[in-house]
């Protein structure tokens, strides 16, 4: 198991397997998403409430879920990084910010978009929608010290340490902003808490999730290709791998 | 060789620090007016209505402290990094987490002691009921370390950077939302007549997490910074 672990943490060796795997998650990702969407668009029923808006849900949750998923991701191949000093975990994690991000990005627009015919506005200060939006202000500090750290070694363990106490402090925000919110507010907006839904409709948000998970770990490992690439610059092994292409 | 305990080498940190402050008696007050002169903005930026003043004065208070500690943050290690004592801390056999805990008691004593005593006189500019004015005082007072001691840590990871003013209220701010909503909470609650003994309970078990958690990230980061 160790040596796997050293074996994966080599850039060579992650260079030669990622090759492989990318195209698989490629693929997987395409047709999961097709069948996901063609399921939520057409098959799943409407709902006899929100009629066909709730079909937004396909695109909404999954990216959500993956928006948290993303972030802890981060974190632990920050820690692993900085634990035992690999620097591939560095690059896991650095490449992990921007695609979380975009993620938590597209939680929230999805959310204004279904909210506005649904609750009459574009935004409300609802518990998850403000702990979802202190998310994305966590992924712009972490990318903004990367981003102000010229030395890639200081950079890397820096923004490390600080997706580490970001992620212990991931769910305080969460419930402080609950407990703020079922205070603060009247219960006339959380009446959509968590439907349970029903079978027809849910298999197909597994669908899709399953094609973001794909999708992402596609988009992770070309990312963390490039970052490869760019750290390994001048090394024999790459001239080596790029001339055998 | 007679090694010193870990009590008396923070002590001494402790009293260097202060001692360093006085000096500088000009710099030492700049958080507390930037908190009262904040304060003062809202009466001008709005609409000096005591009715108003008394609705967003718990927000307002809460706000203009998290300011102020946000304003302090930058100044806290950056002349030790410059001058090279904290190198000479890393360095020495105590333990580093200790010193900067050190360093940020004096911080909190230096900043944030005096806005948990001038908060009665904002919140009373404020038209701040009275009865919430104890709840404030002891909120602020729980709060404030907490304050620091996150910002001391982000402090620590971008004290090497020439360019790390705005960079550290976008680390710190996101990090420390839970204290101002709870703080805030525990004033309105007060102000309404409601027991504040929830939200203050949990802004204590914040401090406690923030107090031994904090101290080791901190270290980490200014290990990571000095070299």
């Amino acid at each position: 198991m160790w040596t796997w672990f050293h074996k994966l943490g080599s850039p060579p060796h992650f260079y030669r397997i990622s090759a492989w795997l990318t195209p698989w998650f490629a693929w997987a990702a395409l047709v999961l998403i097709v069948i996901g969407a063609y399921g939520g668009l057409y098959i799943a029923p409407a709902d006899y409430q929100q009629l066909d808006g709730f079909r937004i849900i396909y695109v909404h949750v999954p990216s959500a879920s993956l928006s948290l998923f993303i972030y802890v991701n981060m974190a632990i191949a920050a820690a692993v990084g900085l634990i035992w000093r690999i620097k591939l975990a560095h690059a896991v994690a650095a490449a992990c910010a921007p695609i979380g991000a975009s993620f938590t990005f597209l939680a929230l627009a999805t959310g204004s978009i279904w909210a506005k015919p649904m609750w009459g506005t574009w935004w409300v200060w609802d518990a998850r929608l403000t702990s979802e939006l202190v998310l994305l202000f966590l992924y712009f500090g972490y990318m903004a010290l990367r981003a102000a750290i010229d030395d890639d070694n200081r950079a890397d363990r820096a923004s490390a340490l600080l997706a580490i106490i970001g992620v212990v402090n991931v769910p305080i925000i969460k419930y402080s902003v609950e407990w703020w919110n079922t205070l603060h507010q009247p219960a006339t907006i959380s009446k959509l808490g968590k439907p349970s839904m029903d079978f027809d409709m849910l298999i197909w948000l597994l669908v899709m999730l399953a094609g973001f998970m794909c999708f992402f770990a596609a988009v992770l490992l070309t990312r963390v290709r490039a970052e490869v690439l760019v750290r390994s610059r001048g090394q024999k092994w790459l001239k080596q791998a790029l001339q055998e292409n | 060789m007679d090694v010193p305990g870990l009590g008396t080498v923070f002590w001494l940190q402790v009293k260097r620090d202060l001692q360093l402050a006085f000096r500088h008696v000009g710099q030492l007050a700049n958080p507390l007016m930037f908190f009262i002169m904040v304060t003062t903005l809202f009466p001008l930026a709005l609409n000096p209505m005591p009715k108003l003043l008394e609705a967003i004065a718990p927000g307002v208070v809460w706000v203009a402290a998290l300011l102020a500690s946000l304003l302090a943050a930058e100044g806290l290690f950056r002349q030790d990094v410059d001058d090279g004592t904290m190198e000479q801390l890393a360095l020495s056999p105590q333990p580093l987490a200790l010193m900067l805990l050190a360093k940020t008691t004096a911080h909190w004593l230096i900043t944030g002691l005096p806005l948990v005593i001038m908060s009665p006189v904002v919140g009373y500019a404020l038209f701040l009921p009275r009865e919430a004015v104890p709840t404030t005082m002891i909120a602020l007072a729980l709060a404030t370390p907490i304050l620091n001691l996150i910002a001391g840590a982000m402090a620590a990871l971008t004290v090497g950077l020439r360019r790390g003013g705005g960079l550290l209220s976008l680390l710190i701010l996101p990090i420390v939302m839970p204290v101002l909503i709870f703080g805030a909470r525990a004033t309105d609650m007060a102000m309404s007549g409601m027991d504040p003994a929830g939200a203050l309970y949990l802004l204590a078990a914040l401090m406690l997490l923030a107090l031994s958690l904090t101290p080791f990230a901190m270290a980490a980061a200014m290990r990571i910074s000095l070299d």
